[in-house]
């Protein structure tokens, strides 16, 4: 029986309950009872994990003590398979690795091979890259912005997030006919000719989306929930966070201005006019405001590519490696030889290696392509910007309570697909 | 010994120099300079360009196979650095069943990478913290991205395990 006042009073009274003095609970327990350690698996299925990861944590009541990621679960083999199919074949591959930025993979990948084969890729091909490139980075910070908010329990968010890449993806359908796995970007240019009346409704729906991402972020950052939420949560000092390999918003929510956009210009990106957003808060809630003010910038250069979009031909004049037009090919015969000759035997590569950088919503993805002269590439390795990020998550989740860590895990954006490839 | 168009290179000379016998050739790829080092100088040379040339970050570690060719593996340690904004290409070729020196005391996030490397090519990594499979089952058996591992593993189907 415990003495003293604990039963509430008045309203006021509630918030300072007397506890009476607990001295006395000690003897309550058990003699040879303990306090233990709980392990708990936050397992491969779990609506918050954002994919199949598993984090083995041990706990202390409600405090995270170890937290130990494991992957693999989304394995498939996919460095594996290059080897086994021609370079244009394994364009629908770098789709489905990062399943939420299918274009970028396609582009790191695309650059890779043109690189060894030299290939000269005309401006409007390259400026359509982008384009697609930064409306396929709104689309993946729409989603995490959605599920993020989703998980720390700002259930319209997500709606609203959806609703707006709804439009997004219809964009990619008019383009390629696929929704997500578009395998736009080929080696050489672009799979089809961009459709007509693309402009406008690109136009449509950057006007919508340039209302909606500041919607969407008044919603959250005058929530005094979300800012409790998120604010001061989820930090790691900044060099053990570039030892770590984390690099993305995540880095840049760190105050160091990294991004493969402006370091290892490609594609054209040095002509557009863009800033990179940083943060020097390093939590969650700085990881917020820098994707947000990324999707402004993506507007921007959409926007810039929308006005300034030169003319010209779509892909390069390279006969050996792109698909010729198909009614050239039913009409002109050395057009069906070498339609015949790409999709049998391929396109030779000259031996070398590659490691092409491009920036991904999630971080710094790179390719690594080596050829060995034939039309299959020798092997394929994909430095993959969540693999990285993923690596922090122990040291992030050290005497963080349960609840914070969902908030760390939905601001670290990682996708199982890019992981574990 | 290297070749006139890194021989230049005044960083090269430097590490040259500092650690001789460390690099065996050099060589500029498509997007740039790639060092063959000694696979028993591997941790000296990340050392030297992690504390002198200001290779701040190492982007990635990963493997490649060059069966039948000798020496069988080539083992790839992409640096980053932030200041001078530029990117190194280490390549470290070992034979099979040669363990290499694990660099995860200089680079925290190269013990993910070096364990996907063991996990897929067999590749040891001494004085690793915890060097165990990775991506595949705990329990497998063989190294999937060798030359000699089949497209569809081993066998066809797992059912019955």
């Amino acid at each position: 029986m415990i003495e003293g006042k604990t039963h509430v009073e008045s309203l006021d009274a509630r918030h300072e309950l007397q506890v009476a003095d607990v001295s006395g609970l000690e003897t309550q327990l058990p003699p040879d009872s303990t306090v233990r350690r709980m392990t708990l698996n936050m397992g491969p299925q779990h609506p918050s994990t954002h994919g199949v990861l598993r984090v083995v944590l041990e706990l202390d009541g409600e405090t995270i003590l170890s937290a130990r990621p494991e992957i693999g679960y989304l394995h498939t083999g996919i460095e594996k398979q290059f080897e086994v199919k021609k370079y244009q074949q394994g364009v629908p591959l770098t789709d489905r690795v990062d399943y939420l930025a299918n274009l970028n993979n396609n582009l790191c990948y695309s650059l890779a091979v043109e690189r060894l084969l030299q290939l000269e890729i005309p401006a409007k091909a390259q400026w359509m890259r982008v384009m697609l490139c930064e409306l396929t980075r709104i689309a993946s910070h729409l989603i995490w912005l959605g599920t993020h908010a989703l998980d720390i329990g700002a259930m319209t968010v997500y709606f609203y997030c959806f609703r707006e890449r709804e439009e997004i993806l219809k964009v990619f359908e008019m383009f390629s006919g696929q929704r997500m796995m578009t395998s736009y970007i080929r080696i050489g240019g672009l799979a089809l000719e961009p459709p007509r009346g693309w402009h406008a409704v690109i136009s449509k729906v950057i006007d919508r989306l340039t209302r909606g991402i500041e919607e969407y972020h008044e919603l959250l950052s005058s929530n005094p929930i979300w800012v409790n939420r998120t604010k001061g949560v989820g930090s790691l000092p900044v060099d053990l966070m570039l030892e770590l390999g984390v690099t993305g918003p995540m880095i840049r929510a760190a105050g160091v201005n990294m991004d493969s956009r402006k370091d290892c210009p490609h594609t054209s990106y040095e002509k557009f006019d863009f800033d990179v957003p940083t943060r020097t808060a390093n939590d969650v809630y700085a990881r917020f405001e820098v994707r947000m003010e990324e999707m402004r910038q993506s507007v921007r250069i959409v926007r810039q590519a929308l006005e300034g979009m030169p003319s010209g031909p779509w892909q390069a004049d390279a006969p050996h490696v792109v698909l010729p037009d198909r009614e050239r090919m039913k009409t002109q015969m050395e057009s069906l030889i070498y339609h015949f000759k790409i999709v049998t035997e391929g396109f030779r590569v000259p031996e070398g290696s590659v490691y092409q950088v491009v920036e991904s919503p999630r971080g710094e993805l790179a390719y690594y392509v080596v050829s060995d002269g034939t039309a299959r590439p020798y092997r394929v390795f994909m430095r993959t910007p969540s693999f990285g990020n993923l690596q922090s998550l122990g040291a992030m989740l050290e005497g963080v309570l349960i609840a914070d860590s969902i908030a760390v895990m939905g601001s670290m954006d990682f996708v199982l697909g890019d992981v574990d490839r | 010994m290297l070749p006139d168009a890194v021989a230049q290179n005044p960083q090269i000379i430097a590490l040259a120099e500092q650690l001789p016998g460390a690099v065996l050739d050099a060589s500029i790829a498509v997007d740039g300079l790639v060092l063959g080092v000694a696979p028993k100088h591997v941790e000296s040379v990340c050392r030297y360009l992690k504390q002198n040339q200001g290779f701040v970050r190492l982007s990635a570690v990963t493997g490649v196979d060059w069966w039948p060719r000798e020496p069988r593996f080539e083992v790839l340690y992409f640096l980053h650095s932030l200041a001078h904004n530029a990117r190194l290409r280490l390549s470290v070729r070992v034979a099979e069943g040669e363990p290499l020196e694990s660099i995860c005391h200089l680079w925290r996030g190269a013990n993910w990478y070096e364990r996907e490397v063991f996990d897929l090519f067999g590749i040891e990594f001494r004085n690793h913290p915890n060097l165990e499979r990775i991506l595949m089952p705990a329990d497998w058996e063989g190294h999937p991205l060798r030359k000699d591992y089949p497209i569809h593993g081993h066998k066809y189907s797992y059912q019955e395990e």
